[in-house]
This record gives structure tokens, C-alpha cells and sequence, in this order.
């Protein structure tokens, strides 16, 4: 019995990671069409571009060493005032989530209340905080009060969201065994579903207070107080080494709270 | 749960005594923070503008409707900016995420020296947010697009290196040591054992955070680097509010359309 050769290959290729060659073939003209048609619109300044490399590096220079002590009263006030910003809208967009996501769990409330707390959530989703803080610093006058109501209303959407969908999740024969025990609401709510979304909302509710230290360093640059602000002031100075102090602050303090947050979420569960 | 003896017999409570104490104890102490803190706030806060707060929302709101739709004549070229801004971003990221993650993931890590200097590029790329790292780009290169970009890319490397690395460290080793097996050397063995597992995760990880850089790309404008972000500010600065609703209505348009997209996207990949 003779084999042609042929039949037994002596090579092999990698199969392509998209099968059909059609839809893969369009996917790579299709991007290579739009990436030079993005370069080529794209208005960029070159010259000005070299220009700011000697910019660039006398700002990286300035992280050598970063100047701590010039403006270090300004920098701690700013830093406190990040720090209780992130406390009191933590606080207060909990404790006006925990209403609305009770109203937004579809096996306690009524229809009504559901569609009404789930566009409550929706509409807060809707825009980045750092938009909201715009028209809170419109209405409410440059200041901390601005970034507090406007990341108040994104932990609303964050925190009443995961608090809805954990509630949805629970254990239904808990629940019922607490209702045969002729519970009332506040007793149902309080024994049975409770205890159940608790060790998940305590470890959120950190993680929402990381999140938010974060973003009061950022609402400060639309007026809305905090380290943020700070920060601002310095570039417009061109204290780069103020700055370079102030973020390496911000990195220092969101990654001791980002090692607390992850270790109090396990500790918790 | 304990129950505690009392002359009319045994009463249940939730807590013990001393439980209930400490648990007091602790709302105490939170209470105290959070007083402190709001003294922090309020300090620095001029009532008379916030009291007069709701008369100016319904003045700003009236004067926001309708929305100018004949502004959107104006609005395309910075939308694919914002576009522009974001894709482009993504792909840098990806491109430096690559070897970050390889370097970074236990198993494909060349020296536990290099590790620690990956893991620090990620903690440092995540832990600055990308409107900061625009407002230094921009500073550095000028007012545009190019600073945008940049700061997308720079943000996203830590995301998409992070989800990457973990994907490779979570990867099955008997195809790895099979191909190992036939001779292959270490670059082949990655090219061959390792890649192949994780390009649906890179894929994946790449719409995802395309999508989340759509969103971030629409804000960037606030410092000047470009996209609708700094439509947005010019309107809000010269009080334009009727062309700043538009704004919003296209900014909400765009994040819906990407959410879409990703979520097809992804869910034809895995």
C-alpha cells in the first residue's frame, strides 16, 4: 500500500484565533482602516509635543527629591479636607442607599417602588462624578460641599445598585423561616435579610470610601475642594515639586486604604 | 445568641451583654469621626450658596431646556475625538500591558526583581486616577488629543496588566508542559502553550476596558486634553446651558452605544 507522500503533512501552522477567515480578515482591514484614519485626523502639534520634552523632564526631575515642606500646611489641608469628604459622602450616600435599595430589591417591594428606586439608581449611574461636581459647584459655591453632594450621589448609584442585587441573591428559606415565626416587617428585614447581605455591605462600604478618596482627589479640579484642588493649584504654579510631593501622597494613601479595604473584605468574610 | 435568666423566666436576645457594649462602644466612636469630619466640611462651606442652591437649580435647569440640537452640526468632530482618544488609549495600553503582565505573573516572571518592578508599574498606574495624569500630560505636551491619549493609555496599563496577569497565572500547566515535553524552548512554550490560552482573556480584557475608557475619554476635555470633555467646559464657561445639555445628551448617547458594543463584543468572545 502506497501513500503519496504528500498526504502526511510536515508542517503545521497555529490555528488562527478567529475561525472564519471572512469575518477575520474584515476585522483586520476594518482596523486598519480606522487607526489611519484616527491618525490621521488626529490634530496633534508635534512641534509643541518636542517642546514638552524638556518640560517632562524637569517634571519628572522635580520627583527627585519632591518638596514636602514649602506648602505643607496647605497640602495637609487639603489632604484633611479629601479625607473627610470621603468619610461624610461615604456616610451619607450609605445611609440614603440602604432605603433605596431595599426599594429597588424585587422580592420586597412592589412594583411601583421598584421602578421608582431603580431609575433613582439609574439617573446617579448615569454621569462620572466628576461631572456631577461641576453643577454641584455651580449650585452649591466652590468647596468641599460641592465634592461631598456629588460623590454622595455616586455612591448612592454604586451602593444601593449592590445592595438591591445582594438582596435579590439571598437565601429565600431564611426568610421564610423567619416570616413563619409570625415576624413582622421591620423584624423580617431586620432577622432574616439583614444578617445575610451584612459581611458583603460592610467590605462595599470600604471599598465605596477607597473609591471615594480617590475621587475627592479629583473633584478638586473642578472646585470641589479636597487635595484635588490642592494639586491644582500647584501645576498652575509650576511647583512641580509641590505636585510631585502632593501625588505621591495620593499614591501613598490609596494604596495603604486599598491593602486595609482588600484586607478588611476578607476579614469580614 | 444568648439567653439571659431573669426573675419572669429566660428572655432570647440577639447579643450578649458585653457584645452589645463593644458594638456600642464602636457606633460611638464612628459617630465622633464622622461630627469631626462634617465640622471639617462645614467650616469651609458659605451656607448663603447653599441655601440659595435650590433656586439656582431650577434657574440653570430652565435655561438648560430646550436642548440646542442644531449644536450637533459642531459635535461630531469632537465625539470621534473622544473615540479617538479612547481606542487609541486602549492600544497602547495593551501594548505595554503585554510584557508588564508576563512579567508580572508568577509563572512567566523572568526574576523576582523584575516582578516587584511590574507589580509597582501597575499600583502606580491604577492608583493615579486619569483625569490627574491628563492634567500632567498636558502640562507636559500642550492642550489635545496627544495628552488625552496618553493619559488613557498610561491609566489603563495597570487595569488591563493586573486582569492579565492573573489570567495567566491562572492557566492550565499540563498544555504548557506538554509542549514543553516536545523540545520547545521558553519562547516557544509561551508562544505556543501559553498565548493561545490566554488571548480570549486579553481580547476580553481589552473590550472591557475600551468601554471604561469611552467614559473616562468624555471628561478628559475638563483639563484640555481634548474630546467632548472640552466642548463641555466652553459651554459651561461662557453659560451656554442649552448647548451643554446637548453635551450631556451626546455624552450619554456615546456611553450607552459602548456599553452595547462591549457587551456583544464580549459575549461573541467568550
Amino acid at each position: 500500500m502506497s501513500v503519496a507522500e504528500s498526504d502526511f503533512p510536515s508542517s503545521w501552522k497555529k490555528p488562527p484565533f478567529i475561525k472564519s477567515p471572512l469575518l477575520r480578515w474584515s476585522i483586520i482591514i476594518g482596523s486598519a482602516i480606522y487607526l489611519a484614519l484616527a491618525f490621521g485626523t488626529m490634530d496633534v502639534d508635534w512641534e509643541r509635543a518636542a517642546e514638552g520634552l524638556p518640560r517632562g523632564k524637569r517634571f519628572i526631575a522635580a520627583f527627585f527629591p519632591p518638596n514636602f515642606s514649602d506648602n505643607l500646611g496647605v497640602m495637609w489641608d487639603g489632604i484633611f479636607e479629601s479625607i473627610w469628604m470621603a468619610i461624610i459622602s461615604t456616610v451619607a450616600g450609605i445611609a440614603l442607599s440602604v432605603p433605596i435599595g431595599l426599594g429597588a430589591a424585587k422580592n420586597l417591594a412592589p412594583n411601583w417602588v421598584y421602578l421608582a428606586c431603580r431609575s433613582i439608581i439609574g439617573g446617579s449611574r448615569t454621569f462620572p462624578e466628576i461631572i456631577l461636581a461641576i453643577f454641584a459647584v455651580k449650585l452649591f459655591g466652590f468647596g468641599p460641599f460641592a465634592g461631598f453632594v456629588a460623590l454622595s450621589i455616586g455612591t448612592i448609584g454604586f451602593y444601593a445598585k449592590l445592595l438591591a442585587e445582594d438582596i435579590e441573591n439571598i437565601n429565600p428559606s431564611q426568610a421564610e423561616a423567619i416570616k413563619a415565626t409570625g415576624a413582622g416587617w421591620w423584624q423580617w428585614i431586620n432577622y432574616a435579610i439583614q444578617p445575610q447581605v451584612m459581611p458583603r455591605m460592610i467590605g462595599l462600604s470600604v471599598y465605596r470610601l477607597d473609591i471615594n478618596f480617590r475621587e475627592s482627589a479629583v473633584v478638586g479640579i473642578v472646585g470641589g475642594g479636597g487635595i484635588g484642588a490642592t494639586l491644582n493649584t500647584a501645576f498652575e504654579r509650576y511647583e512641580f515639586d509641590t505636585a510631585a510631593a502632593i501625588l505621591l501622597i495620593i499614591i501613598g494613601i490609596v494604596m495603604v486604604l486599598e491593602y486595609t479595604s482588600g484586607y478588611l473584605r476578607k476579614w469580614v468574610q | 445568641m444568648p439567653l439571659i435568666e431573669t426573675p419572669d423566666g429566660p428572655v432570647w436576645k440577639r447579643r450578649a451583654t458585653k457584645e452589645t457594649l463593644i458594638r456600642w462602644f464602636f457606633w460611638l466612636i464612628a459617630l465622633a469621626v464622622i461630627a469631626y469630619a462634617w465640622k471639617g466640611i462645614s467650616d469651609k462651606t458659605i451656607w448663603f450658596f447653599v441655601q440659595d442652591a435650590p433656586r439656582q437649580a431650577a434657574d440653570i435647569g430652565g435655561r438648560m431646556i430646550p436642548p440646542k440640537f442644531s449644536y450637533m452640526s459642531r459635535l461630531w468632530v469632537p465625539v470621534w475625538d473622544t473615540l479617538n482618544i479612547a481606542t487609541l488609549g486602549t492600544v497602547i495600553a495593551l501594548f505595554i500591558a503585554v510584557p508588564v503582565a508576563f512579567a508580572a505573573a508568577h509563572n512567566t516572571t523572568p526574576h523576582p526583581i523584575v516582578r516587584t518592578i511590574a507589580i509597582f508599574i501597575i499600583v502606580s498606574s491604577r492608583s493615579v486616577n486619569s483625569l490627574i495624569w491628563a492634567l500632567m500630560l498636558v502640562f507636559i505636551f500642550g492642550p489635545g488629543v496627544l495628552a488625552g491619549t496618553i493619559a488613557i493609555g498610561l491609566r489603563s496599563v495597570g487595569f488591563c496588566a493586573k486582569l492579565l496577569y492573573e489570567g495567566i497565572e491562572e492557566i492550565d500547566h499540563t498544555q504548557v508542559e506538554a509542549i514543553e515535553a516536545t523540545g520547545a524552548s521558553r519562547a516557544q512554550q509561551m508562544v505556543f502553550g501559553i498565548v493561545p490560552q490566554v488571548l480570549p482573556t486579553f481580547a476580553g480584557i481589552g473590550v472591557f476596558r475600551w468601554d471604561i475608557n469611552i467614559r473616562e475619554s468624555t471628561i478628559l476635555g475638563l483639563v484640555g486634553a481634548g474630546g467632548i470633555g472640552l466642548e463641555l467646559s466652553g459651554s459651561i464657561n461662557t453659560l451656554a446651558w442649552t448647548q451643554v445639555s446637548m453635551i450631556l445628551l451626546v455624552i450619554l448617547s456615546t456611553v450607552i452605544v459602548s456599553e452595547w458594543v462591549s457587551a456583544k463584543v464580549r459575549g461573541a468572545i467568550i
